[in-house]
């Protein structure tokens, strides 16, 4: 085990971790059960949280890779996860709501990284995040709806 | 107005901000860690199983193997009992059956000690030849299951020395007879793949003992009544000691009607005291869960000049797996949701084998046979059409089932039972069907567009049916209590999976009750704290649980009523809106809630129904697609894909409509790349998201959903199902589609672009 400091929502803790240990297991150990588990691959977007601002499958990014980074989980982003939201929700698209929150943190990364918004490059960013239940056709209403993109 | 409204789903909130929900969010911080080492082989016996240097691991609590766990077989289904399943599985065997069968499970403090131990473990098996094809299980020499073994609750047709789960025949009239009368005839075979359910949350159980010593247990399951009804029945417990909770899940679709690992924590957590849980890995969840049926589905089909379809007949071989859980129910709704569509045939014959192999077990998936059957049927439909040159549209037209009729397969075929004869009061497929013909523009790109010489457009397109809930057999109930200051509690065995049922509930209740739906607080699927129900499948929460409530609130009314006529010391009360009126005086309905309350006379006021179906009224739909398919490489992009539906009225428009394009996409996923695929020796190719290739954003175009709305007399504010029907089409379709691009039929699932190619060059 190796003593590290790790900054999640601009919280300091300090805590041991195992070499090989990955950020996801990490994160819901020190309690942010926010952060998902689901494909255990990196290919379906669930665990996804902000480091330095870039969206990230925390099932595959060492814990000890994380030192002097900043971690947002969306425990960090609750307002703008509640406007996003609203959006998914009216359009009845958050169902079992597994993916939901990695969703919304690839949406606030998109927004941060694209300059220009369009229907193809909304689902090309955002081909990471699998849903099984919607059909991904309603969260594009939603995101377009919260994106004034028509 | 509550209903026909789209209210957000009461969960939504909380779910999308990521708050603790699921199973492995709610379980204690200090549960053992539950792992299970699973069999490397497709058929072995365990001659041996030391388990000694793993128990000295320090940290290990305990080990469980077949010799010591209850010796008795049980079926992982949730059905209602008696179970149309067979009983041929037991917590722990000294056979293992496929790749991925339980062989040990062992609890400790923390995943190293456990994975440690788990290593230490030494079986020494006796290796069988495996069946691994299904077309060659029936009469091989190996059997899956001992001939002695296992047993049922009712005949289902096994017969365990042939390696057959179940079997099922009817015949309504003389199809040989009638097939000899017909003008034109065709037979084919098509064949449907194992597919993984995918759903996003990984199979978790977690249980721990109360204050009572009773035992709880928190599990993503879809029917929680009949986990515990199969806990205490397998381990001799009453079921008084039990309690089973479903928080929110992570999705179902089916794959978590089945027991998964509610036994391991059950008997951690009765032996060591300690909480416990276990959560699949994505691995264990692609190998050692469950799968859609296999079939391979031989369809004949006769029809006269005139154009009307006079025969009709279905014949299958399903493949369960290595036990046989809902083997003879989704064998006969393969036939039971699809042959009545065409109602007008002189005579109809279905029936089938369900054989067991050394394969995962296939189990309950959306759809449950009927998207099988609707493959097969409606890419013949489409055959015979161009026989009888027909528009296949036209020819459609003539031979479905229309409002007023019935179909004498309600009556012979029920699920895993005889059925019930019903008279179809809603069906707009007709309208469904102009909706989709108009908006895909059938009449300018029937059937194909040459765009170059290497790409062509096409459309295809296919009906279905589905059913709402098993009548006579499944049960919903609901409990209304009214709180001071004038709100509802309701509570509900009804498990919503994401579904958001939850909502919909609390908008019937509202609807009947004339207030806020925000003044109902739903609480579900406990079965401690609510009444029963059998839990989410067959398509039934809306109908079935949704009448319960519905029940339930109006007799809320008629309670609230009478203590009103009290409290305003008169003989006639009317009640709307939340408010009671008498000729000369009134009261709110929070006002009246304190006087229950706080007032001279008080009263805590409960009402609680239970609603069992007497039919399954059948939704309908139609679902076409334009499809691009490049030649060179056998490519097939869809473009769009356009379906009109009629669930009776859509009691949430916007949940309704995120069923059906959810369902959209896992039945294209079904068509186009999806296969659990495996090897000679039983092993699993594709067992990540990695390799699996489930749909995302980019594989599909334009879901273009709209609804046809009718009226169900007998549902809920006249409403039907819509969780399953929305799955059944995809594979006709796009099969159909192709045939109209180069006339070639492809008759096996998955439709992937190599077998595209290779029909179009050999054709």
């Amino acid at each position: 085990m190796i003593p590290i400091i790790l900054n999640v929502n601009n919280v300091n803790y300090e805590i041991m971790v195992k070499p090989g240990e990955m950020l996801l297991d990490t994160l819901r150990k020190i309690g942010f059960t926010s952060v998902k588990k689901s494909c255990d691959t990196g290919s379906c977007g669930i665990c996804s949280v902000l480091v330095d601002g870039k969206v990230i499958p925390s099932c595959s990014y060492f814990t000890m890779k994380i030192q002097n980074k900043k971690v947002i989980t969306i425990d960090g982003v609750e307002e703008k996860a509640r406007e996003i939201g609203q959006f998914l929700l009216d359009e009845g698209v958050d169902q079992c709501g597994f993916c939901t929150p990695g969703l919304i943190m690839s949406i606030i990364a998109m927004e941060n990284e694209l300059t220009e918004f369009t229907e193809e490059n909304i689902k090309h960013y955002l081909v990471g995040n699998i849903c099984r239940c919607s059909g991904y056709e309603g969260q594009i209403r939603a995101i377009k709806n919260y994106l004034e993109v028509s | 107005m509550s209903v026909n409204k789209n209210i957000p789903k009461v969960d939504g909130i909380g779910l999308v901000t990521g708050k603790p929900a699921y199973t492995d969010d709610l379980a204690s911080k200090d549960s053992l860690i539950v792992k299970v080492l699973r069999s490397p082989y497709a058929y072995a016996k365990i001659r041996n199983i030391n388990t000694l240097a793993a128990s000295k691991v320090n940290g290990v609590e305990l080990i469980l193997t077949h010799k010591n766990v209850p010796d008795k077989v049980y079926t992982r289904a949730g059905q209602s009992a008696p179970e149309p399943s067979p009983y041929d599985k037991k917590i722990l065997d000294e056979y293992v059956r496929y790749i991925g069968d339980e062989v040990a499970v062992v609890a400790g403090i923390n995943e190293e000690v456990v994975d440690k131990a788990i290593k230490k473990i030494k079986v020494d098996y006796e290796i069988f030849k495996p069946v691994i094809d299904y077309e060659k299980a029936i009469g091989n020499n190996v059997k899956v299951h001992d001939p002695d073994c296992g047993t049922v609750r009712f005949d289902i047709g096994r017969d365990a020395s042939k390696n057959i789960a179940a079997s099922y025949h009817m015949e309504i009239g003389d199809v040989e007879k009638e097939f000899k009368k017909s003008d034109y005839y065709y037979e084919d075979v098509y064949y449907t793949q194992a597919q993984a359910h995918l759903a996003m949350e990984p199979h978790s159980a977690y249980a721990y003992l109360d204050l009572q010593d009773r035992l709880n247990i928190v599990t993503s399951t879809q029917t929680p009544f009949h986990v515990r009804r199969i806990i205490g029945q397998t381990l001799d417990m009453p079921l008084s000691k039990i309690r089973v909770f479903k928080p929110r899940i992570g999705g179902g679709y089916g794959g978590k009607q089945f027991i998964h690992g509610e036994f391991f924590v059950s008997l951690v957590t009765l032996r060591t005291k300690k909480p416990c849980k276990l959560i699949y890995s994505r691995k264990d969840v692609f190998s050692a869960s469950n799968t859609r049926h296999p079939m391979r589905i031989k369809l004949r089909i006769g029809a006269m000049e005139s154009g009307m379809i006079n025969s009709l007949e279905m014949k299958i071989l399903s493949n369960t797996g290595a036990y046989g859980e809902h083997s003879l129910t989704v064998l006969m709704v393969a036939g039971s949701k699809t042959l009545p569509l065409y109602n007008k045939v002189d005579a109809v014959k279905f029936s089938g084998d369900v054989v067991y192999t050394n394969t995962t077990p296939a189990g309950a998936y959306r759809g449950y046979g009927a998207i099988q059957g609707n493959f097969a049927l409606e890419s013949a439909i489409d055959e015979m059409a161009k026989l009888v040159k027909m528009d296949p549209i036209e020819f459609r037209r003539i031979n479905m089932i229309k409002e007023g009729e019935t179909s004498k397969i309600f009556e012979v075929m029920g699920e895993g039972t005889e059925g019930t004869a019903q008279i179809i009061k809603s069906c707009k497929l007709e309208e469904c069907i102009t909706e989709v013909k108009e908006k895909i523009n059938w009449d300018k790109l029937y059937p194909r567009t040459v765009i170059d010489e290497n790409t062509v457009r096409s459309v295809g397109l296919a009906i279905a049916m589905q059913g709402s809930g098993i009548p006579y057999i499944d049960m919903g109930s609901a409990i209304l209590k009214l709180n001071d200051d004038g709100f509802f509690n309701l509570l509900v065995g009804a498990t919503d999976l994401g579904t958001g049922s939850d909502t919909v509930l609390a908008q019937i209740a509202a609807e009947v009750l004339e207030i806020d739906t925000s003044k109902i607080i739903v609480y579900s699927s406990d079965t401690d704290l609510t009444p029963y129900d059998v839990g989410a499948y067959a398509s039934s929460t809306t109908y079935v649980s949704g009448n319960s409530v519905y029940l339930t609130a109006k007799k809320m009314v008629e309670i609230m009523k009478d203590r009103a006529k009290k409290l305003l010391e008169t003989e006639e009360v009317q009640y709307s809106n939340g408010v009671f009126k008498s000729k000369d005086k009134e009261i709110t309905l929070a006002d009246f809630s304190n006087e229950m309350y706080y007032g001279e006379d008080m009263q805590q006021l409960v009402a609680s129904e239970s609603y069992y179906g007497v039919k399954s009224p059948p939704p309908y739909m139609a679902c076409a697609c334009e499809v691009e398919i490049t030649k060179n490489t056998g490519k097939l992009k869809v473009l769009r894909c356009v379906a009109s539906i009629d669930c009776g009225v859509t009691l949430n428009p916007n949940l309704a409509k995120i069923q059906v394009e959810g369902a959209l996409v896992q039945g294209l996923g079904m068509t186009l790349f999806e296969h659990a695929d495996r090897s000679e020796k039983g092993t699993l190719y594709n067992n990540t998201f990695l390799t699996y290739g489930a749909p995302t954003k980019m594989e599909i175009g334009k879901l273009d959903v709209s609804f046809v709305e009718s009226y169900e007399p007998s549902g809920p504010f006249g409403a039907k199902s819509v969780g399953e029907i929305g799955i059944d089409t995809p594979p006709a379709v796009i099969s159909n589609a192709i045939k109209n691009a180069f006339g070639i039929r492809m008759k096996e699932l998955p439709i992937t672009p190599e077998k595209i190619w290779e029909a179009i060059n050999n054709k």
